[in-house]
């Protein structure tokens, strides 16, 4: 009897014992987010501005305790990068790293189309779910991949809307040049604008490409001038965007209306002084446009995450400077995982693909919807752009979102040249 | 069309194509070594611009004369730890000297600067000439590079050092027989090289932004246009500039931009074909 009585005590603190350590292991999950940046070559900038949204989002979900699921579990997040040096040959290797030796459970997107369509592969071949951002080309999504999400308005209607703009600033223009770099994203978008520019009747004067890298931006701009379009459209990133702008003010050529891809939104854009005023850009977010619960009221949709201000707020206490649209998409794509989480209740990859499938929702980013046709599944369709223009003079300029009208805060500078 | 728009910024950039051209050749006609360091040290000439202007608050200009003097200290360092041991070995250890000082400046430079652009906020206004409207810096870099030319045919056809070297140059053996110090020559040789490397990215820096990794594409610039002029001949690698520098600028405008090198290499076998010493004959 004394010996049933000992063996029953310990079979039951062995059975405590081991109730509480399963309880305390499905307590706490840390989950692991991989992703390369751009800490060094021409992606730099826009990469940084990326990585830093993104750790602010990680940050104060971690700081608030992490993500509950219904079974008690609470996911916080630590990721793992690496520097993939702007260069697509070593995204691939270091995705697959990401993928097996560190075992991330997911994935975010380095910047840019490039990297991101040789990252994609990667997630797909090794099942896990990918968010993309600072990657616009629509082609990597209609790869029939079923793991990746798009955040950013796609490349097809990325310059659309400059176009729309400079319809309602002056019906006498007829004549755009198109001058673009000559890497996935950058052509992707100016074959999508030509195909729109000759759509609504416009003579597209001049349709070239430039090299990635390229300083000496004369050549293009002799042809310009001698084209004598009433726009020049294209650009490509942060880099050559700048000097192109830079060399188009230098060389005094009286244009009407200059939109140009990437560079004009961010905040160091205004570091060109006189060559930045006027220059329009194409903008997946501003800190003018600010949405709320209020506006998903309005809109019918269901709200997600901080508001425009806040979101704004944490970023400038975070880093000391204003965040532009690059730093809120590296955000968005950490609150759109952990939307997904909450929905999908797991961690399993299968179930956040169908919460990431499902999703309807409005963020402070702007609308995030996915396609989910086989065609283009992942593809963002929610999302639109809104473009910005430099205005002022000197050292004091000012952005102003001169389109859609819905979104504008100022009147548009035309022409920003000449007559 | 307005071609002598298109003519001007490809001569004015010429000029510049044909001072680092000039500062290869010279290694390459005195020293038969190819310098694979050259677009590394003209990246370093960018940067010492650079920081002249942002660290220094020195004028470009000025920046560039301190560039000067460091290019040539450091390639007589190169010359002295790199060069000197291997000089009479085969063309090929020579070659992967230069190579290996390439790699090291590479890293480092990737260490310190990271890849990520700089730019020398630094503007002259333009010139305008009847349809040609150019920025200043790049005449005062046109400017500058046949001031550089003269000066070294000053060097070297009205000085007793820059006789020195070209004694070297045509015999070494014999040179040393008239008692010239030839390793001292070979040394100021290899200087001056990349003093002149120096030069042109400190040049190229007043009106284009760059990398640490921007000196390579001038470095190949400079090969095409050092065979193109003749080995060795200072005046031609500055001819073989301006005939690059006028198809980079008049090619466009009657084509597509990405033909430019197409027909330059074309142009470039060509000259090879017809006259494989260069257009004003490599050293004898």
């Amino acid at each position: 009897m004394k010996r049933t009585l000992y063996l029953l005590t310990v079979v039951l603190l062995v059975t405590v014992l081991l109730g509480v350590t399963l309880v305390a292991n499905a307590q706490e999950r840390t989950a692991v987010i991989g992703f390369t940046a751009s800490t060094t070559g021409k992606y730099n900038v826009e990469s940084t501005r990326q990585i830093n949204g993104l750790n602010l989002w990680l940050n104060q979900v971690n700081e608030a305790g992490g993500i509950t699921l219904s079974d008690g579990t609470v996911v916080t997040f630590e990721t793992v990068f690496y520097d993939d040096e702007s260069n697509t040959d070593r995204v691939q290797e270091l995705y697959t790293r990401l993928a097996t030796d560190d075992n991330a459970d997911f994935l975010i997107s380095p910047y840019s189309s490039g990297l991101t369509d040789a990252s994609s592969i990667i997630a797909e071949q090794y099942g896990k779910v990918m968010i993309t951002t600072g990657a616009a080309s629509d082609s990597t999504y209609q790869k029939g991949y079923s793991l990746v999400f798009q955040t950013y308005t796609p490349a097809s209607r990325y310059l659309t809307g400059a176009l729309d703009l400079l319809a309602s600033l002056d019906e006498s223009a007829t004549k755009i040049a198109i001058v673009h770099e000559n890497d996935k994203f950058s052509t992707d978008v100016s074959t999508a604008l030509n195909d729109y520019a000759l759509a609504l009747g416009y003579e597209v004067v001049l349709f070239e490409g430039y090299d990635s890298g390229t300083t000496d931006f004369a050549p293009f701009i002799n042809k310009i001038q001698d084209a004598a379009p009433d726009a020049v459209l294209g650009g490509g990133h942060f880099q050559d965007g700048s000097t192109f702008a830079r060399q188009l003010y230098e060389k005094g050529i009286d244009l009407k209306f200059v939109a140009l891809l990437v560079a004009p939104p961010e905040p160091s854009f205004a570091e060109l002084g006189d060559a930045a005023v006027g220059v329009v850009g194409p903008s997946q977010w501003e800190p003018l446009g600010l949405i709320d619960a209020m506006a998903a009221e309005a809109a019918g949709l269901e709200f997600f995450g901080p508001s425009g201000q806040e979101f704004i707020d944490a970023y400038m206490a975070a880093y000391e400077e204003e965040p532009s649209y690059h730093a809120a998409g590296g955000y968005v794509a950490g609150l759109l995982l952990q939307k997904a989480i909450i929905d999908a209740d797991s961690l399993d990859t299968q179930a956040i693909k169908e919460a990431l499938d499902n999703m309807d929702l409005l963020t402070f980013f702007g609308h995030m919807q996915f396609d989910t046709t086989p065609e283009a599944h992942g593809l963002q369709i929610g999302h639109s752009m809104m473009y910005i223009q430099w205005q002022g003079e000197g050292d004091m300029l000012e952005k102003a979102i001169v389109w859609p009208p819905e979104a504008v805060t100022g009147d548009a500078l035309y022409p920003i040249r000449g007559e | 069309m307005d071609i002598l728009t298109f003519l001007v910024d490809g001569l004015l950039i010429g000029f510049v194509y044909g001072i680092a051209a000039m500062g290869l050749t010279l290694i390459w006609g005195v020293m038969n070594v190819i310098n694979l360091s050259h677009g590394p040290i003209i990246a370093l000439g960018m940067f010492g611009i650079y920081f002249a202007a942002t660290s220094l608050g020195v004028n470009p200009y000025v920046g560039v004369i301190l560039v000067s003097f460091a290019g040539l200290l450091l390639g007589m360092l190169i010359y002295a730890i790199a060069i000197h041991r291997v000089i009479n070995a085969p063309h090929l250890s020579t070659l992967l000297a230069t190579f290996a000082v390439n790699m090291i400046i590479i890293g480092l430079g990737t260490t310190a600067f990271t890849t990520s652009a700089y730019n020398v906020d630094f503007s002259l206004g333009n010139i305008s000439v009847g349809p040609v409207n150019t920025p200043t810096t790049r005449v005062i870099a046109a400017l500058a590079s046949v001031l550089v030319t003269g000066a070294l045919y000053f060097f070297l056809y009205r000085t007793t050092l820059g006789k020195y070297v070209r004694a070297v140059t045509d015999n070494r053996a014999a040179a040393e027989l008239m008692g010239i110090p030839s390793a001292r020559i070979l040394a100021l040789s290899f200087g001056l090289g990349t003093m002149l490397a120096a030069i042109a990215g400190g040049l190229i820096a007043t009106f284009f932004p760059f990398t640490i990794l921007s000196g390579g594409a001038y470095e190949l610039k400079s090969f095409v246009v050092g065979v193109m002029g003749g080995v060795g001949n200072p005046l031609g690698a500055l001819i073989g500039g301006l005939i690059l520098g006028t198809f980079e600028g008049v090619i466009p405008a009657f084509m597509p931009t990405s033909w430019v090198p197409v027909l330059e290499f074309i142009l470039f076998v060509v000259i090879l074909l017809v006259r494989p010493t260069g257009l004003l004959g490599a050293k004898k």
